[in-house]
């Protein structure tokens, strides 16, 4: 029997950071626990990622697999509208990006949630299982 | 006892690098801690300072233009100032990029410095050669591949700077030299070059150099690898944040890696941050290029030795790549930028009914820019230069939005004229505007370029600061 899985934000089984060179992004995905990893193997495609940066121009999205050390790195093309030279956003870099990345959904099991997390122990209002 | 005597052997081999700063514009008060660190522990260190971003060189460039004294890094002497003395009582070596488009001018400055200090017999060496302004007009040069899509337009080059590899450096530190300066410089190879003249590595020895630019990739960003640009509360949680010690690397000679940080600070160096500056700017972790070799991180595996300790094992090194990559600078036009904020009930419907009379007065003028307008409060720093975020936005009313407004055009006054129709917004703009701010600024475009090594010559002047001073 399959374990039940709740969908929550990636942000609360998992963090990153997003890094630039030149008009292409990288942003590295890291479950805080280190069996979360297959789940989101098969969770977080390059095609979910591509999507939610479709609307800044993307035009491709590689994902490299480091199962050592249980983390993806997402590398996105021509997301950051000319890059931090040319682009007109606040954020040049992309640096924030990370943080878009962290708010895609999963389905997860509660025991991979961050301990301190809202799902981590109750249902919280509104979400859905 | 047992312990005693393995702790012994290991430390016997072991040479450490600090860091001292991961950008031009970090806390200049970071380096102290890691130097009273590395003389704390009593063994051979050196100390490393990486200063120059992508655009760093060619605002440099543009400051030496107005003043041929200057164009290095301006936070040089605060950066310097508290620890020179201290590392050269200790022997640690000073390396840093912190000559940005004048190697020369920040040599001198160091001297100057140590003069002041008492400390005239200090040696300093600085690398020229990354400068390859006169290798551009070449029509044969290829665009690194991330850079395709950048168009230069018809901009005038400002500055051309090739990523030296450590060779360079390691000269220097053979002649003696106590403070090696450098422009620019492949990131890691800034700790490549101390780890290299320090156990006299062969520079074709891949394992051990992958350890050493594995150390060099990890502690370039400073504060990164050890709780910046990391705590996330309630996730991520780190000490002291406001005191963070900046990264220590400590390298075998056999080609180990640990990483830490300085003592009696605040911050944490983990699983966690080790990853996520593992992975910081790298496309293919089974090839990351630097000037010395192509680093596979594949391998790579952590394990958490102690409180802020990192053993990094498994990496490996392949030949380094026939031709460097050379960071073109161009003049880009002008940025024009305006805020404006409102607050309180029907916030969102004001911002939305700015927004509209700004891109209108744009339009009913004919000043001819790139515009975008970031509605800051709901949706700015993830959305598009359309707006597809902030105009689908649906979330709750929002208490405070600033407005802001970004047009870059090649025009400097058409521009500056684009940003201040949000100044205008103050006595034209909808009820309750307020705290307008504008400024109009140069921009800058760079475009990477590899070329072939071959091309490109490194030299090295080494003199004592008595000397360079005058």
């Amino acid at each position: 029997m399959s374990e039940e899985r709740i969908t929550i934000p990636l942000h609360e089984v998992a963090h990153g950071r997003a890094g630039d060179k030149g008009n292409r992004l990288n942003i590295s995905l890291i479950p805080y626990r280190a069996e979360a990893w297959p789940l989101l193997a098969e969770q977080v495609t390059a095609e979910r990622v591509h999507d939610l940066f479709r609307h800044r121009g993307a035009t491709g999205v590689v994902r490299h697999d480091l199962p050592l050390l249980h983390a993806f790195n997402f590398v996105i093309d021509d997301v950051l509208e000319g890059g931090v030279n040319t682009a007109l956003n606040l954020d040049g870099h992309g640096k924030t990006q990370s943080f878009r990345l962290l708010a895609l959904t999963v389905r997860m099991p509660r025991r991979y949630v961050h301990p301190n997390s809202p799902y981590a122990k109750t249902e919280p209002e509104g979400a859905t299982a | 006892m047992q312990a005693a005597e393995e702790i012994v052997a290991v430390d016997a081999g072991l040479f450490l690098v600090g860091n001292g700063a991961g950008f031009s514009g970090d806390r200049v008060d970071a380096p102290v801690p890691v130097v009273r660190t590395l003389r704390a522990r009593g063994l051979p260190a050196a100390l490393f300072f990486e200063v120059l971003g992508e655009r760093t060189v060619a605002l440099a460039q543009l400051e030496r233009q107005r003043d041929p004294e200057r164009g290095y890094e301006p936070m040089l002497e605060r950066l310097l100032e508290p620890v020179l003395a201290d590392c050269i009582e200790g022997g640690i070596r000073i390396i840093g990029n912190f000559g940005g488009a004048n190697p020369e001018g920040a040599a001198r400055c160091i001297a100057r410095l140590a003069n002041r200090q008492g400390l005239a017999g200090t040696r300093i060496a600085f690398v020229e050669g990354d400068d390859v302004r006169h290798l551009m007009a070449a029509d044969d040069l290829e665009v690194y591949e991330a850079d395709a899509g950048i168009d230069v337009a018809d901009g005038a080059l400002v500055a051309a700077n090739a990523y030296l590899d450590a060779t360079p450096l390691v000269e220097a530190l053979r002649m003696g030299a106590d403070v090696v300066v450098t422009g620019r410089t492949g990131d890691p190879s800034l700790v490549v070059a101390p780890v290299v003249h320090h156990f006299g590595w062969d520079q074709d020895d891949w394992t051990r150099l992958a350890a050493a630019t594995t150390a060099g990739h990890l502690l370039e960003c400073g504060a990164q690898l050890a709780g910046g640009v990391f705590f996330d509360p309630g996730y991520k949680d780190v000490p002291d944040p406001a005191n963070i010690g900046f990264p220590i690397a400590e390298i075998g000679a056999d080609g180990s890696l640990l990483v830490t940080k300085a003592d009696d600070t605040g911050g944490a160096v983990d699983l966690r941050s080790v990853k996520e500056q593992l992975l910081y700017e790298v496309h293919d972790p089974a090839a990351y290029v630097t000037p010395d070799l192509v680093l596979d991180m594949t391998g790579i595996e952590l394990d958490q030795e102690g409180p802020d300790r990192v053993r990094v094992r498994g990496m490996r090194g392949a030949p380094r790549p026939a031709r460097l990559k050379v960071t073109a600078s161009f003049e880009g036009g002008f940025l024009g930028e305006g805020e404006v904020s409102v607050a309180g009930p029907n916030a969102l419907a004001r911002a939305r009914a700015a927004v509209d009379v700004l891109r209108r007065r744009i339009a009913m003028r004919g000043l001819q820019v790139r515009l975008r307008i970031d509605l800051i409060g709901v949706d700015s720093v993830h959305d598009s230069d359309d707006g597809a975020l902030a105009r689908a936005f649906a979330g709750n009313e929002p208490h405070d939005i600033r407005i802001r407004l970004a047009a870059a055009g090649a025009d400097a006054d058409t521009v500056d004229q684009a940003a201040r129709e949000v100044l205008a917004l103050l006595c034209c703009g909808p009820a309750g505007t307020g705290g307008a701010r504008w400024r109009t600024t140069r921009r800058i475009v760079t475009r990477s370029y590899l070329v072939d090594r071959a091309a490109i010559e490194a030299k090295v002047h080494c003199a004592a600061a008595r000397e360079l001073a005058n």
